[in-house]
């Protein structure tokens, strides 16, 4: 009985000491590099975590189909780890220790949102193992002084201030009046700085300044507020909610606004949603597939777009081109390098300058893309009821003329 | 603080109505959870997810093309079964039981529905479009959508029918019969563990037309339930169980309180103002009753 004790116990030691010591060696396997990544596939942030890992795996098959990564003579192919965070901070940072610690990845590639990635990256920073991340764009993510976090996006405070001057070019160069409605999350909330800095430059002035709580589904008295007060520009971010509520709610209340600025347009999928009630909502987005930014792999951002939609059967939005871009700058680093020691890969992806399909790529000392404008396009609908999204800025990008000032509701 | 609420009265006009109207859903809402709880004696938590999950019903009516207005029709009956089905499956078991047991089974049943809708539905915010028009009144001061008026009326109409019901039918004066005494109702052969899982069938049914009006009125996620779970404890505790036009002054009330907390303290605190009155109202009941205890000592 004793010794059947000790042969099981001896039997299972062995097995999890052989388990442990198989997988970390993880890193690179064989001709694969093994990437970890956590993902929420469950809880409020699984629909963008679905558009995160189908951008990751539509670049992976991409770059190896088309001839992998080149490192030291040898040819590799990408493989990715993918734990689900149910769309929980505590669950990623977990999940990362786990990751690095468990299955010995050495690279990571973010997750989805901000507050998730904040989650995350003291985590991959404690273990200096870089992380290219997607979908983070929060500014308290790139001012903590982090080495191995790297964003091929542009920080939120860039989302819509460009949006500010364009009121102000549009009312001759005055300053403008701006209500504003931002959710209290650290994304929203980083929106609302870069609304304020714009304010401060161009000398306008704040007239209205909510808050939105994070189970927001009426914003009625904010929007009385602006009926009341009339402002040159209504900006709102509050997530999918935000942006739903208010399409939702202006057009039941005919509020006359002659500048609606917002975030999450296309996630929200606001032109499907409301239709013709969306019409002239000026959206920020990170990329949008009329850009004509290149790369040898996906061609075009129209070229990616059919793609994707080929595979996955929907328009991609923005939060998967970007996922899609943080392949490509792996692939790159980990050629520059051509090493897989993780500080000369960090070294490299920190001296990143190229251009992708879904736009330049130069990170800043604090990890932030800042080589690649926002773009604002505007929802513009036929009259059979049947809307677009049009880039209409910067200018250099615009596919179509600015709509300004919104017709008001009596005259549709 | 903003005090523009004030300074306007077609802001105050505006206020109050939409107050009305949404205290008025409130009060259906409320009006199931206080019957389930005065029949049965059971804090349902997982009401909030019963009134999501019927205005997913609604809204899958309105994206095969059929107007989300019959979804007050269809939810209702739908969510009837469902309720049924929770009572035979869970609630059976704790029926009998102290409150904290049922409390927590309820709360299991909240996160279950929340995982299971999120897996089911997508954790995209939806929403019903009925195309209602506005109403304007007061020279074009004052707006209200017609969604809301449509939501309001709904609620009275089912109200209504329901108080007939529970006055006239017999399975109505059974389920009164059972709240005053359920052992005597027994006795009086009365099928109580019938009464049970038609009174927790009609509290589904009322969440899901109260549903079917949000996601026409509002919008719809799968976690955003417990806000109304909150609400309509808080109607309830302060009208009262088995009292009607209690519950529906303390709804409206409660819209009113709402909206006037959104001009003065901000969006942001609206729903922490309701939290803040029910506390209040909890410290100020026990206040109240501890006196009553020593008076009668």
């Amino acid at each position: 009985m004793k010794i059947n004790k000790i042969i099981v116990s001896f039997i299972s030691a062995l097995a999890i000491l052989l388990s442990t010591s198989v997988v970390s060696f993880a890193k690179v396997v064989g001709d694969k590099i093994v990437l970890g990544a956590a993902i929420s596939l469950t809880g409020k942030y699984s629909s963008n975590g679905v558009h995160t890992q189908n951008g990751y795996n539509l670049a992976v098959e991409r770059i190896n189909s088309m001839g992998g990564v080149k490192v030291g003579g040898k040819t590799y192919k990408f493989d990715i780890i993918y734990y689900d965070d149910e769309s929980n901070p505590k669950r990623a940072a977990q999940l990362a220790e786990r990751l690095i610690s468990q299955d010995g990845v050495e690279f990571m590639l973010g997750p989805y949102s901000s507050g998730l990635t904040k989650a995350i990256a003291p985590v991959t920073e404690k273990y200096g193992v870089p992380m290219v991340e997607a979908n983070g764009a929060s500014r308290s993510l790139f001012t903590k002084g982090y080495k191995y976090l790297f964003a091929v996006l542009a920080p939120a405070n860039l989302y819509l201030d460009v949006a500010i001057d364009l009121a102000v070019e549009k009312n001759n160069g005055k300053p403008v009046r701006i209500a504003q409605a931002f959710e209290q999350d650290a994304f929203s909330q980083d929106v609302r700085l870069g609304i304020l800095e714009a304010a401060k430059r161009t000398k306008s002035e704040i007239i209205i300044d909510d808050k939105l709580p994070k189970e927001l589904n009426d914003m009625a008295a904010t929007l009385v507020k602006v009926k009341q007060m009339k402002p040159d520009v209504l900006v709102v971010s509050g997530h999918t909610k935000g942006a739903l509520t208010a399409i939702r709610q202006i057009a039941e209340m005919k509020v006359d606004v002659p500048m609606l600025a917002m975030t999450h347009c296309d996630a929200a999928k606001l032109s499907k949603q409301h239709g013709k009630n969306s019409q002239y909502a000026l959206c920020a987005s990170q990329w949008h597939k009329s850009l004509t930014y290149k790369d040898k792999f996906f061609g075009t951002g129209m070229k990616y777009a059919a793609d994707f939609e080929k595979k996955f059967k929907y328009d991609p939005p923005y939060q998967s081109a970007e996922s899609s871009a943080a392949l490509l700058v792996f692939k790159d680093a980990f050629e520059r390098a051509n090493s897989f020691d993780k500080k000369k890969v960090r070294d490299a992806l920190a001296a990143t300058n190229m251009q992708t399909f879904y736009g330049n790529i130069k990170f800043a000392p604090g990890g932030q893309n800042v080589d690649k404008p926002m773009v604002l396009f505007q929802v513009m609908c036929d009259d059979s009821g049947k809307c677009e999204n049009k880039v209409v800025a910067p200018t250099k990008w615009a596919s179509a003329k600015l709509i300004h000032p919104i017709p008001s509701w009596s005259k549709r | 603080m903003d005090f523009m609420v004030f300074q306007y009265p077609m802001i105050t006009i505006q206020a109050c109505l939409d107050g009305i109207l949404l205290g008025v859903l409130f009060a259906l809402i409320a009006y199931g959870m206080a019957l389930q709880w005065g029949v049965m004696n059971i804090i349902n938590i997982a009401q909030g997810d019963l009134v999501i999950l019927g205005g997913y019903i609604a809204y899958f009516m309105y994206l095969y093309g059929i107007h989300p207005a019959w979804g007050v029709i269809v939810s209702p009956f739908i969510m009837y079964f469902v309720g049924v089905g929770i009572y035979k499956l869970v609630i059976n078991k704790v029926v009998d039981r102290d409150l904290f047991i049922s409390i927590l089974a309820t709360f299991g049943i909240s996160i279950l529905f929340m995982q299971l809708m999120n897996f089911a539905f997508g954790a995209d915010v939806v929403l019903a479009n009925s195309g209602y028009g506005t109403t304007f009144l007061f020279d074009n001061n004052v707006v209200l959508p017609n969604s809301k008026i449509f939501s309001a009326v709904v609620s009275i109409i089912f109200a209504i029918c329901l108080v007939i019901y529970m006055k006239k039918s017999k399975l109505g004066r059974a389920i009164r019969a059972t709240a005053q005494n359920a052992r005597a109702a027994k006795i009086l052969g009365v099928d109580t563990e019938k009464v049970y899982a038609a009174t927790f069938g009609i509290n589904a049914a009322l969440c899901g037309v109260a549903g079917a009006l949000i996601s026409i009125t509002f919008t719809i996620h799968p976690y955003m339930g417990l806000p109304y779970t909150i609400r309509s404890f808080m109607i309830v505790i302060v009208a009262g169980l088995g009292n009607l036009p209690g519950v529906a002054m303390s709804g409206m009330g409660l819209g009113v309180f709402e909206e006037f907390a959104d001009y003065l303290l901000g969006t942001e605190f609206r729903i922490g103002s309701v939290f803040l009155l029910l506390v209040l109202i909890l410290v100020y009941r026990r206040f109240k009753l501890s006196r009553k205890r020593e008076y009668l000592k």
